[in-house]
Formats: C-alpha cells, structure tokens, sequence
C-alpha cells in the first residue's frame, strides 16, 4: 500500500514490473526514463551483475503531478527474471501497489511466462497479499520478433496462458520500439491511482 | 499509509507524529553534525528526511538501495545463522552511511562525514530509536 506523508502532502506508490528473465523489464524502464526525463528528478538506479543482467532491481521515481492536492511519486520498480534471484524479487514485491507483468512473445518461452507468473503469485500470498486485488496490466513484449521470423506465441494462446483468470488489461508491446510501452504505464498508473482514492475513501 | 511486514500493517502518521519525527531527528542527529538523517520503510517509501541545509539530490532512490541492502543483509545474516544484523556502516573518503533498523518495518539512515565520530553518532543513533518506537508503536493498529 502506498505511503502518503501528511506533512508534506506527497503520495509514493510503488509499481513493480515482473516477468521471467530477459522479458524486457529493464528495456521498458529504459524507454520510459528516456522518454519522460521532464518528469524524472534523479539518474535511473540499475544494480546489475558483470554479465549486464539485472541483479537487484532496476528504479527511478516519477512525478505525477497532483491528486487533491497530493504530490503523486511513481516508483517503478523491476525486479531480477532469474530464477535463482528469488529472494530479491520477494523483497521488491514488498508494498506493491501496481504491477505489470512483462510475457516474451516468444514461443520457446511459453513455459518461463507461466512459471513467472506462478511465481509472482506465491511471492505474493507471502505478504498475505491475492494478485487478484492488485492492479495488473499484462504486457505482451517483442511483438516485432515476428518480423525478424522468430516464431511468436498467439495474442490468444498468451491471454489462455496468462489472462484467462485474471482478465487484466493486455498491450501488445515492442520495448525496443517503444511499442505500447507509455500506454502500458499510463494505465497500470490510472488503475494504480484509481485504487488508491478507493482505499482512501 | 503504509504496508509493511510479511503480514498486512496500515499505520497513518498525522502532523503530530510526523513533528516529533522531525523534531527528533534534527535534535539528536542533525545538531551534532550529521549531514543528512531519514527515516524509511523496509519497502523503500521515505517517511522523514531531515538535513542540515546539504543538499541530498536523490534522495528517493537512496531510499530504494538502502532498503535492498537492508534486505540484503538480512539474507546473509540467515545464512551465517543469525535472525538479523541490526546496522550497516558504509566508510567512504569523506562521505559516511550509517543504516539501523529501527524495527521490523523501519531503517534509520544517516549520511555524515568524517569530522562525527560513529561511536557519538551510534551513542546517539540508539536515543533516537528510542524516541522513534515510541512514536511508531503507539499509532501501529493491533492487527
């Protein structure tokens, strides 16, 4: 749940972008610092191992702009794909507000998808937490494999896979283009905002 | 608001709270030399920062790596066996971090330099711990 200070009049909420590794998290933070650096106030915070992969997190706040009167500060949030790296993807979970969860398109990574969000689930229920009251958004990332003739998973075999319980808004996405990638986070963002004024109320 | 904890812990800190907070932290840490003094949850949300007119540009995403690191070395104590360690001392050229927990949900930061010795800090760190559980354990609602 968000942390709203009183005092100062400053909302912070945390989104979190989950997948399985080499999903695309990190390159969807990537656009989206390069594309919004008017409303980013610091560098972007990247922890990551020798071989370039992410190893902790990757991070930076953004400024929303105002809810009554309330400063709104983003922190988007990935977390480490790897398997091995459970214990920190738990740890960035913890007081998640949103969540995307970034699928590969690709059709030899149909089970890391399922196994991804399986895990995401437990990791969750470990904070007593249901994902099915957590804003979610479903990004269906490297659509443009296709045209370099990598085979790609069906937009329906992903939504059978991954969405058919959850039913949360989908994109289909390019990182690397940009391709519904600020769409994708304006509306984790507005279902993020939505559910806060409720629990506010 | 805030969540924190394995379980589910909603705690509203007003003005009053957030006051002694503040007051707390410039007393005890800031007029004896500390730089820079925040308090902050274990999921990286910053409650209060307090500093003596330096300014710490970043401050959110030290928040976000202090958190981690916390977390970090939680995991490390477990495997050396032990339930935790309660503090982090980073020793740079001129630049010092000092992180303590405060509770299961709250980490103390402070950013000093040379010219404060840690162990008035750490003297001082512990009265403000003091002053911090009180505050913090009088608002958290029975769960």
């Amino acid at each position: 749940m968000a942390f709203i200070n009183l005092k100062e009049k400053i909302i912070q909420a945390k989104i979190v972008y989950y997948g399985p590794g080499r999903c695309g998290k990190t390159t969807n933070l990537e656009y989206i610092f390069s594309q919004c650096r008017g409303q980013v106030q610091s560098e972007m915070v990247s922890v990551k191992t020798d071989g370039d992969r992410t190893l902790f997190f990757d991070f930076f706040p953004f400024d929303m702009g105002k809810i009554n009167e309330y400063d709104v500060k983003i922190q988007l949030y990935t977390v480490p794909g790897q398997v091995k790296y459970n214990s920190t993807r738990r740890l960035v979970l913890k007081g998640v507000d949103g969540l995307v969860f970034v699928a590969d398109s690709a059709s030899d990574r149909r089970a890391s998808n399922v196994n991804s969000l399986e895990n995401l689930q437990e990791n969750l229920a470990l904070y007593g937490r249901d994902i099915c009251s957590i804003p979610l958004v479903m990004q269906y990332n490297k659509r443009d494999l296709a045209q370099q003739g990598t085979e790609v998973l069906e937009l329906e075999t992903l939504e059978e896979d991954l969405n058919r319980r959850l039913k949360a808004p989908f994109f289909e996405a390019s990182a690397v283009e940009g391709l519904n990638i600020v769409p994708t986070l304006k509306k984790i963002v507005s279902s993020t905002m939505a559910a806060l004024e409720e629990e506010l109320r | 608001m805030l969540q924190g904890g394995t379980g589910t812990m909603n705690l509203m800190l007003g003005q009053k709270e957030l006051d002694r907070i503040h007051h707390s932290l410039k007393k005890n840490l800031i007029d004896i030399g500390a730089q820079s003094s925040m308090l902050i949850d274990t999921a990286g949300n910053i409650i209060a920062v307090v500093n003596n007119g330096s300014d710490i540009r970043d401050v959110y995403s030290l928040a976000a790596l202090a958190a981690a690191n916390f977390g970090a070395m939680n995991s490390m104590a477990k495997i050396v066996g032990e339930d935790e360690f309660s503090l982090l001392f980073h020793k740079g050229r001129t630049e010092n971090i000092h992180l303590s927990k405060v509770n299961r949900d709250f980490l103390l930061i402070n950013i000093f330099t040379n010219q404060l010795s840690l162990g008035f800090l750490r003297m001082k760190v512990a009265e403000v711990i003091k002053d911090l559980l009180g505050i913090l354990v009088a608002k958290k609602p029975a769960n």
